[in-house]
């Protein structure tokens, strides 16, 4: 086996790219949500492949954190509003799933053209996560402007919160004070967001965000 | 005496693939019925169907022309030259200099170009839905077919079956993501391209929704049978492609002896049965797709090579 640290942190970070695309390919909320717990299951197991390489018990905790909060409280809680707010489980798409798809292969290629060069004088490892973690960055912003629904605008937001996270990890020597305020601002924001849906939903009766844009007088 | 015993190698792989063709899909036959609780025919089915067909006398629409004549056989010739240059129990082959993934790829398309012209020859309006239908899904599944073959070359250096076989089966792999990538996309275009369950139902006649069948419509007699012995042939073809190149375990080396070949043939009837066996399980647990859907299912596999060889292009580069 020829390098097996590089090539089993190349496969778990290659495996959350593909999470991105396969959250891109979904079209009903549930299995999005479901789809999301996966993302952050891979990267939980990342993280923690990190900690083993590292030799960083503190990144333990950090996968621990992805795991307990994103892989589970977060998509159950996210189901439970789903619930709550009677909305349909398709999801509207801006424009099709292929476009977006080759839009999303465009960004990964940018990602990787700009972080090899840039990040030259890394260690290879650092390297790959970096460029691996800018697409999934870039994806869950792709996602968050091609959905129309808040719901999973607010799982691309998720989405590319985990490769911040991701990128943190690869990055030798972040703190845990760092990362911990990270997964709690994540938290908040999210508290933050469930509650905006429910005010959106109660004035507008849909949780589609075209309803903002004609409320403030904006014409399509 | 080299050059004699790759040519009786060679012979014998192509003797195996014919015999074994049909004996395929009467298995993938016989465990689906099971699978839902029926007896099924036996697995000997397909052979008395093409015995049968063979017999008969060829019936031709009025309006056909030389080329829906000529067809069939160049359908049949093209698949069997492209299965005899899968690896299939041994590498060392007499064609293996000319075993290049993309001549395979030529030659399944060049196949399938001929049997869509057939289909829109006799001017039936199933030929031409099934044509039209037919080349949509080689528009989408080709240029997956060939990312996955880029992905492959850029892991194993060559786009050489038996060399990439060699590799895989060398301890020098290692662990790659761009591998599971392109396995996942090289199975869609699989289903795809043998017009499987998700894509098109292979057991009915009677669908608007069919694609192979309703180019084949009008075909009776011995050019039915060599047409439905080249679909048997191209699903087996993509069978073992996948066996030799994600599982070359047990596959004799170049000028192997008799009991490594034996081994290697062996090991191949058990790995086609295993393929069998999943392609049945999986048409078991999936219902048939509206047409346009088959578009994203095929652009996923796309989607997954290109993913693949981007991957691949970062661990490479160190």
């Amino acid at each position: 086996m020829p390098n097996l640290p590089f090539d089993t942190a190349h496969l778990l970070a290659g495996g959350l790219v593909l999470m991105s695309f396969t959250l891109l390919y979904q079209d009903r909320l549930y299995s999005l949500l479901n789809i999301y717990a996966l993302h952050a299951l891979v990267l939980a197991l990342s993280v923690a492949w990190q900690a083993n390489i590292q030799d960083a018990p503190h990144l333990y905790v950090t996968a621990g954190l992805a795991l307990g909060f994103k892989a589970i409280i977060i998509p159950l809680a996210l189901r439970r509003i789903i619930e709550r707010l009677g909305i349909h489980r398709e999801i509207e798409t801006v424009v099709g799933i292929g476009p977006t798809m080759l839009a999303g292969m465009a960004l990964v290629a940018l990602s990787m053209v700009v972080m090899l060069r840039v990040t030259s004088a890394a260690a290879p490892i650092a390297r790959e996560d970096l460029a691996f973690a800018l697409a999934v960055v870039l994806l869950g912003l792709l996602m968050m402007v091609t959905r129309r629904n808040a719901v999973s605008q607010v799982v691309g937001f998720m989405s590319l919160e985990n490769g911040l996270i991701l990128a943190a990890s690869g990055a030798k020597g972040m703190p845990l004070v760092v990362e911990i305020s990270v997964a709690f601002s994540v938290l908040i924001a999210f508290i933050v967001i469930g509650i905006f849906l429910f005010r959106i939903r109660e004035r507008f009766d849909t949780v589609d965000l075209a309803a903002l844009d004609q409320f403030r007088g904006e014409r399509r | 005496m080299a050059l004699i015993h790759d040519a009786a190698v060679q012979f014998a792989e192509m003797l195996l693939v014919l015999l074994l063709a049909p004996g395929l899909i009467g298995f993938v036959c016989k465990a689906k019925a099971r699978m839902t609780r029926r007896r099924g025919a036996s697995i000997l089915q397909p052979y008395r169907d093409l015995m049968r067909l063979f017999r008969k006398e060829v019936v031709l629409a009025e309006n056909a022309s030389w080329l829906f004549r000529v067809v069939p056989y160049l359908i049949f010739a093209a698949t069997w030259v492209a299965a005899a240059l899968v690896p299939t129990f041994a590498t060392g082959l007499l064609f293996s200099w000319s075993a290049d993934l993309i001549a395979i790829i030529a030659l399944l398309a060049s196949a399938r170009f001929f049997l869509a012209l057939a289909g829109m020859d006799v001017g039936t309006s199933f030929g031409g839905i099934g044509s039209s239908r037919e080349m949509m899904i080689a528009s989408l599944a080709e240029p997956a077919m060939l990312m996955t073959v880029f992905t492959l070359a850029l892991v194993a250096g060559s786009t050489q079956l038996s060399t990439i076989a060699a590799f895989m089966n060398s301890p020098s792999v290692g662990l790659s993501v761009s591998l599971g990538l392109a396995l996942f996309a090289l199975i869609i275009v699989a289903i795809a391209e043998n017009a499987r369950i998700p894509i098109d139902n292979p057991a009915t006649h009677l669908e608007l929704t069919m694609v192979h069948e309703a180019m084949v419509l009008e075909y009776s007699g011995r050019h039915l049978a060599l047409i439905e012995l080249a679909a048997a042939l191209k699903l087996l073809l993509y069978a073992s492609l996948i066996a030799c190149i994600f599982a070359p375990w047990g596959i004799a080396g170049a000028h192997a002896g008799a009991r490594a070949l034996l081994i290697g043939a062996a090991a191949y009837v058990v790995k086609l049965a295993i393929a069998g066996m999943l392609l049945a399980v999986f048409e078991t647990a999936i219902a048939k797709m509206r047409v346009f859907r088959v578009p994203q299912f095929i652009g996923a596999a796309l989607m997954l090579g290109l993913l693949g060889t981007l991957l691949r292009f970062v661990s490479g580069s160190f």
